[in-house]
């Protein structure tokens, strides 16, 4: 936390109602397809919340409903208690969005490009100058702020557009698949600086589809399908109601897996893809032990792992599922 | 609404006015004695400062717009600001206006200081020039929301832009050499509209009802297609 004392000026915590996104029954229709279709979804203030589901599941369409630019074709949205319909302006002036593509200026520096983005929100040079030392400070882009963006690598643009969202202090932050396409490391800096704004009282929405990250890093998630909401929750609490905490992976047929499994008295949740049979379960230890007890085969694989986001969208979306008891 | 920053760069295209002035002015008014009862270089000088504000505005509108409307993102990531699609119109059109007065007013300079342009009566031709780049930002925008794609451009210039360079009065007086069914027809032509009025500022002889009639066809025209255009780029933008 080296940026922790100034940080408080990155962010500035407002006084915020409860639940600062809140959508009742928001539908979208292009043509003949439903992009977004009767969803629901509850943002609570301070908290780093992600937006999870394949591509096409109509994220990106969900949040330009939150701020205004696309107009649902029915239900109702209240940002910062205000309705979207009728306040997008205002609304908009209280948030930045991080586009999935980039909008960079490519000619100009990462400076210049800041100072566009904050003319875009009214900024005078007298406030606009110090906020963006502080941000080129905060996202670390101190040493190519003056180098066109044509010639920085995809983290630092990326970063860079995280920063112009930031120009005129959000209170709520909204990122499209931040992380698309960049590696780990870089991956990993960047979500720890969003995790940094949400401690000093940013609310931020994330969309993406690693899974993985969005279980260790979002405080809530929610996870959409088909342009709808399928489950909301924290992620070990989600696992935990709609799995279990074990996951066991058997090499075996389906037959197989079903005489294995034979006699096991813990109720399990069990799903075969291919050559595999997945068992999500509390205890996985027990069931590793009654298998190896009865099995003919001594050098099957079982792989035993916890039981992530990822299982619970495959659980969701129904592969071929089955629960055994 | 809001202040554009883009880099200036004054294009080629403010040279070719200025290379026609050169090449037909001297050249052919070598040859040409008199046209409307003028020096033939006199006689080109106000036509070629609406066609530098006419080039000034169009290149704006047409390519630097497509590229940002549907290649960059430049818009969309305006959206998420408090600005709205109406502003991003007017920030174009008023873009494209200030385009005009700097290529018009550069050209105009050059005029003045070749003694080409009476002072202080050919001063008027400032908001003709600004009348012209309101218009030819609003028949930019119209063709170029409604576009497929980018290499249509040069239908544009060719053989829209070129013609009406050619037959708006800036070469030759049309009412010479046209029977006054054609004249007729030829009002139809954006360019000779502040054409005239340019010539009126730098020459004399206004009709106070063509003139009127000259302003009424620039304002008109350029709110029909602006309100068009706005409809387009209200729907391209927000869906
Ligand atoms: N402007 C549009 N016109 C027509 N269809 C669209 C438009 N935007 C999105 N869609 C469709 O809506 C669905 C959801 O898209 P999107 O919201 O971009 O999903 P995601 O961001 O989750 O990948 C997709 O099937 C997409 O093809
Ligand atoms: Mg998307």
């Amino acid at each position: 936390m080296a940026a922790c004392g100034d940080a408080a000026m990155i962010s500035p915590p407002p006084p915020a109602p409860k639940g600062i996104i809140r959508a009742r029954g928001v539908s979208k229709r292009f043509g003949d397809r439903m992009a977004v279709d009767g969803l629901d979804l509850d943002v609570p203030a301070g908290c780093c919340f992600g937006l999870l589901g394949p591509n096409g599941a109509g994220k990106t369409t969900t949040l330009r409903m939150l701020y205004g630019v696309t107009r649902p074709t029915s239900g109702r949205i209240e940002v910062f208690g205000l309705d979207v319909a009728t306040h997008s302006r205002t609304v908009r002036a209280r948030l930045g969005v991080t586009l999935q593509e980039s909008v960079l200026i490519e000619a100009l520096t990462p400076v210049e490009n800041l100072m566009v983005f904050g003319r875009y929100h009214l900024m005078r040079d007298a406030e606009l100058r110090p906020r963006i030392d502080e941000l080129i400070d905060f996202l670390q882009l101190g040493s190519h702020r003056d180098v066109p963006v044509r010639n920085l690598s995809g983290g630092f643009k990326r970063r860079l557009a995280v920063a112009l969202s930031l120009v005129a202090r959000p209170q709520l932050l909204i990122l499209d698949e931040p992380t698309t396409g960049l590696d780990p490391a870089v991956r990993l800096a960047l979500w720890t600086k969003v995790r940094e704004l949400r401690d000093h009282g940013t609310t931020v929405l994330v969309t993406t589809h690693y899974m993985d990250e969005a279980e260790r890093l979002c405080d809530r998630v929610a996870i959409m399908a088909a342009g709808a909401v399928l489950v909301e929750g924290e992620p070990r609490e989600l696992i935990s109601r709609l799995l279990a905490r074990d996951t066991v992976e058997i090499e075996a047929s389906e037959q197989e897996a079903a005489q294995l499994l034979s006699g096991y008295e813990e109720s399990t949740n069990r799903m075969q893809a291919g050559n595999r049979a997945v068992v999500h379960l509390e205890d996985a230890a027990a069931l590793v032990s009654h298998i190896r007890g009865r099995d003919s085969v001594a050098d099957r694989r079982l792989i035993v792992r916890p039981t992530n986001l990822e299982d619970v969208f495959l659980h969701l979306t129904g592969m071929t599922l089955e629960a055994s008891a | 609404m809001y202040a554009r920053t883009w880099k200036l760069n004054l294009l080629p295209n403010f040279f070719e006015p200025v290379f026609y002035l050169a090449s037909v002015g001297i050249g052919v008014g070598a040859y040409v004695q008199q046209m409307g009862g003028l020096r033939y270089v006199e006689f080109l000088a106000p036509g070629l400062v609406c066609v530098a504000a006419m080039n000034g505005a169009s290149f704006e509108v047409t390519y630097n717009v497509f590229i940002r409307l549907a290649f960059e993102k430049t818009y969309d990531a305006m959206l998420t600001t408090p600005i709205e699609p109406d502003d991003v119109l007017v920030g174009e059109v008023t873009w494209a206006i200030t385009r005009s007065m700097i290529y018009g007013g550069c050209f105009y300079t050059i005029l003045v200081a070749a003694s080409l342009a009476p002072l202080p009566a050919s001063l008027l031709v400032v908001p003709v020039l600004a009348l012209a780049g309101l218009l030819f930002a609003a028949l930019g925008l119209a063709f170029c929301v409604r576009l497929p794609a980018i290499d249509f451009f040069s239908y544009y210039f060719t053989m829209f832009l070129t013609p009406l360079f050619l037959f708006s009065d800036v070469f030759f007086p049309l009412k010479e050499r046209l029977s006054p069914a054609w004249l007729t027809v030829a009002e139809v032509l954006p360019l000779l509209h502040p054409v005239r009025l340019a010539r009126a500022a730098f020459h004399g002889g206004a009709e106070p009802l063509r003139v009127a009639w000259d302003l009424t066809y620039i304002l008109v025209l350029s709110a029909l297609l602006l309100l068009y255009a706005r409809g387009r780029i209200r729907r391209r933008l927000t869906n």
